[in-house]
């Protein structure tokens, strides 16, 4: 319990499954996320990496509680030690914890972009927008523009801006940077950087694991729908991992090594029994194969292996 | 503003180009038609003057009318006719085409419009219930109804609508724009409407479920979409996302596609017209058939072509206005 006053976001074994129904009305659950767990404290970004299509955008809608009406939520999700009740995170969404979403497909096409901004809450906080947008980089205008009007790297601080009007405590990115050069890419994660430095959680949600490590406190490593390992950024960069698949995941990286190892991520439909990662795992042995391992605390990082060190 | 003023009149010009040469094939397909079936217009002329016409009389009006003439000849003095305003004689009414459409039209009109304004209001609305209760019951009903009103003949619904209405309950009359038995002077406003009512209802039964069924598709495409989950990121609850961003979405485009919902209002309104003996432009187009009155015809196929196209410029038209992605590209 006193853990959970310092920390502000935490997740515990949490799973998501959609109802599915099969043929003749067969019913059947799909679990895309399962025993998920996730910490995150004032101050610090902390990144979730994972290759595209894994299903970690749908950590930022349960977050959220707007996952779509078939998603069935299990575990335990704490906000500043409080239940995240649906009626919590209906309270929450928009002033405490706000999404940057991935693109300018998450603006209506068709509301200009001051509009869009400030939101519907009423009085609209054109003074604090104006001064956002200047204190952005964003010319005189953009308030009159369409999205479809503005360049990649003004959406993106357009998008960044929506999360700054609702002074939220904690933000989460969701794949902020694909599409962009480097630069532009670069930019958007100092902002998020900065963001927490001035006292503020970020999440970044992100496939691209070189930039997660440059810019995060802690990155945490997901694998078929859950994290294997949340270690900090440093042991990245030192070679001191804990889980056999962050290894590999990062002497993949053309700059480590450049070295793939075989099979692929189990679909959704078709997880494996025990550890998720033991099909392809060098190191697995009949135990992986029969039950889950649990969560083990190893030099300041977490890990899901029975043999992790 | 001004350059958003000029490209819409160049865009208005381009489409009224359009409209004047699709008329012209319309004249020419209507009238190739005319000439080549068995109608015979002389001999229509004379069974209408209700006296008997000796062969030298008839040989006079043939030679008058140009009857030996090649029909291409024929065609440009009729359009020649046609562009100095006259549209000939009605050999049904006895009167000019221009005339009988002129006051055929207003009636019709004034349906059309009822029907028309009925119509998008209820599909609009229907439209907006359904998408937001996708897949849940109002929706499967509302949507069951749709259907079956689609497949369901205008005429056989007319004739429903009259049997239970107006010969079983006698809340409605059983046909004509006014009461009968009174000058046309005296019929008031309400009793006009009165007599409207019932074609009204059946003509705009007949088009709300297009628009009730195309608001729902859009609306549940803009209710999935990720601008509408990011608005639910940021807290706004299914009311505010309704109002902010769905009906902005969908309002205009149920608009352009009511307005080039001409063609089916004025088709449907020929057989309402003819169910309800209502005097209207439906009903003199089905005598000028029946009775073989080939001016009525031409006139009013022209006509109602005229109607569709300007309904069709509106929509196209509105869609440039509205969507700020069109308006701003230069073709």
């Amino acid at each position: 319990m006193e853990q959970k006053k310092e920390t502000l976001l935490e997740i515990h074994d949490l799973t998501i499954s959609f109802r599915m129904y099969d043929r003749l009305l067969e019913q059947r659950d799909l679990r895309v996320i399962s025993d998920l767990h996730l910490t995150v404290r004032p101050g610090e970004v902390a990144a979730i990496a994972g290759s595209s299509g894994s299903g970690k955008s749908l950590l930022a809608s349960a977050i959220l509680g707007i996952l779509p009406e078939n998603a069935v939520v299990g575990g335990h999700l704490h906000y500043k030690g409080q239940e995240l009740t649906p009626q919590l995170q209906a309270r929450l969404r928009g002033s405490e914890i706000a999404l940057v979403p991935q693109s300018v497909a998450f603006l209506d096409p068709l509301m200009k972009v001051g509009a869009q901004v400030d939101g519907h809450r009423r009085p609209r906080p054109v003074r604090r927008r104006e001064e956002l947008f200047r204190r952005l980089g964003l010319p005189e205008g953009t308030e009159d523009l369409y999205p479809f009007q503005l360049s990649g790297g003004m959406a993106r601080r357009v998008l960044v801006s929506t999360a700054l009007l609702s002074n939220a405590q904690l933000i989460i990115a969701d794949e902020p940077t694909p599409g962009m050069g480097l630069e532009q890419a670069l930019e958007a994660l100092q902002m998020f950087r900065e963001l927490a430095d001035e006292g503020r959680a970020v999440v970044l949600i992100t496939h691209d694991i070189d930039l997660a490590v440059a810019f995060a406190d802690r990155v945490s490593v997901f694998y078929a729908g859950t994290t294997v390992e949340t270690a900090p950024a440093a042991d990245f960069r030192a070679g001191a991992l804990r889980h056999p698949y962050s290894r590999a995941l990062w002497r993949a990286l053309p700059q480590n090594g450049f070295q793939p190892i075989g099979g692929f991520q189990p679909y959704a439909g078709d997880l494996p029994r025990g550890c998720l990662f033991a099909p392809r795992c060098p190191l697995a042995e009949e135990a992986c194969r029969r039950r889950t391992p649990p969560v083990r605390e190893v030099r300041g990082g977490e890990v899901r292996c029975f043999y992790g060190s | 503003m001004g350059r958003a003023l000029g490209r819409l009149a160049r865009r208005f010009f381009s489409y009224s180009v359009r409209i004047v040469t699709l008329l012209l094939a319309v004249s020419v397909i209507s009238f190739a038609l005319v000439t080549v079936s068995p109608i015979d217009p002389v001999q229509q002329y004379i069974l209408g003057l209700g006296t008997a016409v000796s062969p030298e009389q008839r040989a006079e009006i043939e030679d008058y009318w140009g009857v030996d003439q090649p029909p291409a000849k024929r065609y440009l003095s009729w359009l020649g006719e046609l562009l100095h305003g006259n549209l000939g004689q009605s050999a049904l009414y006895r009167r000019p085409v221009a005339d009988v459409i002129a006051e055929r039209f207003v009636n019709s009109l004034a349906l059309m419009l009822c029907a028309w304004v009925l119509a998008g209001v209820i599909g609009f609305a229907l439209g907006c219930v359904m998408g937001v209760c996708h897949g849940r019951w109002p929706d499967r009903l509302l949507k069951g109804l749709c259907y079956l009103l689609s497949s369901v003949p205008t005429f056989w619904l007319g004739l429903v609508l009259l049997l239970v209405f107006a010969v079983a309950l006698g809340w409605f009359p059983v046909g004509f724009s006014s009461p009968i038995g009174v000058r046309g002077e005296d019929v008031s406003l309400w009793q006009r409407l009165y007599h409207l009512a019932l074609p009204a209802l059946t003509l705009s039964l007949m088009s709300f479920a297009s628009i009730a069924l195309h608001t729902r598709q859009k609306l549940i495409g803009v209710l999935s979409s990720e601008y509408v989950l990011f608005a639910r990121a940021r807290g706004e609850g299914a009311w505010t996302i309704l109002r902010r961003h769905g009906l902005r979405s969908i309002l205009l485009p149920a608009l352009t596609l009511q307005f080039a919902s001409f063609a089916e209002l004025f088709g449907g309104s020929v057989l309402a017209e003819n169910v309800f003996s209502y005097p209207g432009l439906g009903s003199a187009v089905a005598a000028a058939g029946l009775n073989s009155d080939v001016p009525l015809l031409l006139g009013i196929t022209l006509f109602s072509a005229l109607f569709v196209c300007v309904g069709n410029l509106i929509a196209n038209l509105l869609y440039g206005v509205v969507d700020p992605r069109i308006g701003t590209v230069e073709p």
